[in-house]
C-alpha cells in the first residue's frame, strides 16, 4: 500500500533512487540539484541504501564514473544542473552510443552568462541530440514515478539507453508536495534487478568504446538512433504496466481540454500546471483553448503529438530555452518541422517564456493565447519573447 | 605495512600468457606498445583495462578488431582515472550485494603523458584522493603522439615537437618536464613507481606490486617513441636503457611515502649518448646541453637524497634485472 507523505520533491527523487536499490551514485554538487545528492549520501551514510557513493571531483568525472560503473553492470544514478550538465557534454554521447543504461536527474537551470541559478530548460536542450531518453516531470509525484520508471525503461532489453528525468529547478525541485510513496515490495515487483546484456567481466572479456572508421561509424550512429526511436514502444508498455500496478497513467503526450479547442498551447514541465489553470479560466469565459503537454521529449512521439493537436487551427508552442540566432527555439522547431508536411497544418507560433527564472503567471498564458489570434493575421514566423523588457 | 604479497617474476618464470594480443597497429619499434604488452603480461587475464584516447587506444581497437583479451573500455581522452573509478566502485557494490562471483582483481587505467599530466590530471587526482582501488599506468612518450607529436607538460626541455619547434626565437620546448610521480606521491598513495621497458623484469614486478596494493597505485613508464623522437625504430629499447643509465629517467618506488631508489647510477653515461640518436634534440647548442645536464643531475640527486641512498654505497642488488 502506498502512503501519502509531504516532502520536498528533491527528497522524493532520492527516495525513488533508494527504492530502485541503485548500486552506485556518482555526483558533484550544483544548485538546484544539491538536495537530491545530499539526501542520497545521507541514506548511504545511515545504511538505508546499500550503494557506493562517489563524491567525484567534477561533473565530468561524475559522468565518467557513471559510465564505468554501468559498464561494470552496476545500477547507477547521477544528477546535475546547468553548468554541470554542460561540463558533462562531451560524455553525454557515450552512454547512448555504448548502450549503457543509467538514470540522471536534471534539476533544470539556466546556463551562464549571466550566471543564474534559476530555472529554464537551456541546460538539457544543449543535450537534446545526444541520444538520451528525456522526460519532463510536471509535479512531485511525476518526478518520483518517472525516476522509478526510468530504470525499468533504461534496462529494458530492447532499450539499453540512459534516461534523463527533467524537473524544473526550484519551482519543482525545492517545493514540498504530497507524494504517494509505494511499498518497497510493490517497487520490487515493478522493477526487478538489472541483468546486463553486456558488461565488463574478466570471465567474459569484451572490448567497449572502439575506434570507428568511416566504413562503420555511420551505421553505429544509425543503430543508436534506431534504438532511441524504437524505445518508445517499450516506454509505453512500461507506462501501461505502471498504471496497472500503481493506478497512475503516463502518456508520451498529455492533453487537457483539447476537445473542440481552436487554439492549443504546448508546454513541457512544471509550468503546465499554471497553464492548466489559465486554460480553465479561459474555458470559463467560453474561449476554445486547450493544452498539450510533452512528457516524452526524446524520442519525440510524432504520432501521438499529431493526434493530440489534430483539428486545432493555431498552436502556441512555449519554450523555456532560447535558440540564439534562429527563428524558433527547440520545441518550436520540433513542432513546426513535424507538422510542415501535414495537409491541414495549424499555424505554429513559438514563444519563449520564463527564461532564467522569470516568473510565469496565468496572465502570460492568456497573453500567449491572445497573441496567437493576432499573430495569425500578421503571419508571424519568429519566436516571440514573453515578459522581456523592450 | 607488511610486505606486499605477490608472485615475483624472474627470467625463469616469465608469464606465458598474452592478455594483450599481437596484431596491433603501433609503429615499428614502438616502446609504448612494448611496455603495454609487459604490463598486461604481468597483470594477467583476470583484470579490466580502461584506456584513455591516444596512440595505444587507437592502434589496438579498430572495430571490429581488438588487441584486448581482457575486458577493455575506452571512453574519452581525459577521464581514464574516473572511468576506472566507476568500474572499481561498481564492482565493490556488486560484490558487497552478492551480485557478482568475481573477487578482487586489478583494474587498470592506462593513459599517455598528455592524458595524465595535462588534460587527465584532475580526474587522476580525484581518483587517487578517493582511494580508488586501481592501478594508474602513465605511458610517457613525452608528447601527444597520436595527434602528431605536439608538446605536453611531460616533454623534456629543449625537445622539438610540432608545437615547440626550434626557431629564431625558440630552442624547442621551453619548460622543464613535469614531475608526475612526485605529484602522484603527494597524494599519499600506497604505491608509486617509475619503470622502463628496457628493465622488463623490474617493470613487470612493479606491476605485480601495484596489483597487490589495496588502494591506488601509480606507475610511470618511460615509453620511447621512434616516430615522435625522430629516431631509428631499432633504438627504442636502447634509448630506454640509456635514459636510466644517464640519469634522465631514474628508476625508483615510493611505498607509503618512502622513496626507494632501484638503480643507483654512480657513473652515468654521457648525456649526449642518450640525446644524440634522437632527432628531436638535434638542434640543441652546447649551452642548452649543459643546462639540461645540470638539471638532470639535480633531479637525480633529489631522488637519491629522498631515498637516503646518498648515505649508503651502491650494492649489486640495487640494480634491477634487465
Ligand atoms: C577532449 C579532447 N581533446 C583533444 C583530443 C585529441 N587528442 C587525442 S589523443 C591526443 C594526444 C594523446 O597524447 P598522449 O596522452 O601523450 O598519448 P600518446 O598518443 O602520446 O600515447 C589528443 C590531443 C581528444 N581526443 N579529446
Ligand atoms: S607514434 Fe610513437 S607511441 Fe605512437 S604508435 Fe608510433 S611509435 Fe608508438
Ligand atoms: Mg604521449
Amino acid at each position: 500500500m502506498s502512503k501519502r507523505v509531504g516532502m520536498e520533491v528533491s527528497i522524493a527523487i532520492s527516495e525513488a533512487v533508494k527504492m530502485a536499490n541503485v548500486d552506485v551514485v556518482a555526483a558533484y554538487p550544483i544548485t538546484p540539484q544539491t538536495h537530491i545528492v545530499e539526501h542520497l549520501s545521507e541514506l548511504v551514510a545511515e545504511g538505508e541504501l546499500d550503494a557506493e557513493f562517489m563524491p567525484v571531483e567534477s561533473e565530468h568525472s561524475a559522468m565518467s564514473a557513471s559510465l564505468g560503473s554501468a559498464a561494470a553492470g552496476a545500477r547507477t544514478f547521477t544528477a546535475t544542473s546547468s553548468q554541470g550538465l554542460a561540463l558533462m557534454h562531451e560524455l553525454m554521447y557515450m552512454a547512448p552510443g555504448l548502450r549503457l543504461p543509467m538514470v540522471m536527474a536534471v534539476a533544470n537551470r539556466a546556463v551562464s552568462p549571466p550566471i543564474s541559478i534559476w530555472n529554464d530548460h537551456s541546460d538539457i536542450m544543449a543535450e537534446r541530440d545526444t541520444g538520451w531518453i528525456q522526460v519532463f516531470a510536471e509535479n512531485g509525484q511525476e518526478a518520483f514515478d518517472l525516476t522509478i520508471q526510468a530504470y525499468r525503461i533504461a534496462e529494458h532489453p530492447d532499450v539499453q539507453l540512459p534516461v534523463a528525468v527533467n524537473l524544473d529547478g526550484f519551482t519543482l525541485s525545492h517545493v514540498v508536495e504530497p507524494i504517494l510513496l509505494p511499498d518497497q515490495a510493490e517497487v520490487d515487483k515493478f522493477l526487478p534487478p538489472w541483468k546486463p546484456m553486456l558488461q565488463l567481466d574478466p570471465a567474459k572479456p569484451i572490448s567497449m568504446g572502439m575506434f570507428g572508421i568511416p566504413e562503420i561509424y555511420f551505421e553505429a550512429k544509425k543503430a543508436t538512433d534506431e534504438a532511441l526511436v524504437g524505445s518508445q514502444k517499450a516506454i509505453v508498455a512500461i507506462w501501461d504496466e505502471f498504471e496497472k500496478l500503481f493506478g497512475r497513467k503516463y502518456n508520451p503526450i498529455e492533453t487537457y481540454k483539447t476537445e473542440g479547442a481552436e487554439t492549443i498551447l504546448v508546454t513541457m514541465g512544471s509550468i503546465s500546471e499554471t497553464a492548466m489553470t489559465a486554460v480553465d479560466q479561459m474555458r470559463d469565459q467560453g474561449i476554445p483553448v486547450g493544452l498539450v503537454r510533452i512528457r516524452l521529449w526524446r524520442p519525440f512521439p510524432d504520432k501521438e503529438f499529431k493526434a493530440a493537436v489534430k483539428g486545432a487551427k493555431k498552436l502556441g508552442v512555449i519554450d523555456r530555452c532560447l535558440t540564439l540566432g534562429s527563428h524558433a527555439n527547440p520545441v518550436g522547431q520540433e513542432v513546426r518541422s513535424l507538422l510542415y508536411q501535414e495537409k491541414d497544418r495549424p499555424y505554429v507560433f513559438n514563444f519563449a517564456l520564463g527564461i532564467g527564472g522569470r516568473d510565469v503567471t496565468r496572465a502570460d498564458f492568456r497573453y500567449i493565447y491572445d497573441q496567437c489570434q493576432t499573430l495569425a493575421a500578421q503571419g508571424q514566423d519568429r519566436c516571440h519573447m514573453v515578459g522581456v523588457m523592450e | 605495512m607488511s610486505e606486499l604479497q605477490y608472485e615475483k617474476i624472474s627470467a625463469k618464470n616469465l608469464p606465458q600468457e598474452e592478455p594483450f594480443a599481437p596484431g596491433h597497429r603501433a609503429c615499428q619499434g614502438c616502446g609504448e606498445v612494448l611496455a603495454l604488452r609487459m604490463v598486461m603480461k604481468a597483470v594477467g587475464h583476470q583484470a579490466i583495462a580502461v584506456s584513455a584516447t591516444g596512440c595505444m587506444e587507437v592502434c589496438t581497437s579498430t572495430f571490429p578488431t581488438s588487441s584486448w583479451r581482457t575486458p577493455w573500455f575506452h571512453v574519452a581522452f581525459e577521464n581514464a582515472a574516473a572511468v576506472a573509478s566507476g568500474v572499481d566502485s561498481g564492482y565493490k557494490a556488486l560484490r558487497r550485494k552478492g551480485k557478482t562471483s568475481q573477487g578482487r582483481f586489478p583494474i587498470l587505467a592506462i593513459a599517455g603523458d598528455g592524458g595524465t599530466a595535462d588534460i587527465g590530471m584532475q580526474a587522476l587526482s580525484g581518483a587517487l584522493e578517493r582511494w580508488q582501488d586501481f592501478i594508474y599506468v602513465c605511458l610517457d612518450n613525452e608528447a601527444y603522439m597520436n595527434t602528431g607529436i605536439q608538446r605536453s607538460s611531460s616533454t623534456p626541455f629543449g625537445a622539438m615537437t610540432t608545437t615547440s619547434p626550434p626557431g629564431k626565437l625558440s630552442k624547442g620546448q621551453a619548460t622543464w618536464k613535469k614531475n608526475m610521480p612526485a605529484i602522484a606521491a603527494a597524494h599519499g598513495v600506497p604505491y608509486v613507481a617509475t619503470a622502463s621497458p628496457a628493465y622488463y623484469l623490474d617493470l613487470m614486478n612493479k606491476v605485480r606490486k601495484a596489483a597487490a596494493t589495496e588502494g591506488p597505485a601509480y606507475l610511470h613508464i618511460y615509453a620511447p617513441c621512434p616516430t615522435g623522437w625522430r629516431m631509428k625504430p631499432e633504438l627504442a629499447i636502447e634509448s630506454a636503457r640509456l635514459a636510466v643509465q644517464s640519469r634522465v629517467f631514474p628508476l625508483y618506488e615510493v611505498i607509503n611515502g618512502q622513496y626507494i631508489l632501484n638503480r643507483k647510477v654512480d657513473k652515468p653515461k654521457p648525456l649526449t649518448e642518450y640525446l644524440k640518436p634522437q632527432g628531436r634534440f638535434r638542434h640543441l647548442d652546447a649551452q642548452t646541453l649543459a643546462d639540461i645536464e645540470a638539471r638532470v643531475n639535480a633531479e637525480y640527486e633529489k631522488i637519491v637524497r629522498l631515498a637516503g641512498a646518498d648515505k649508503k654505497p651502491a650494492k649489486a642488488e640495487d640494480k634491477p634485472a634487465e
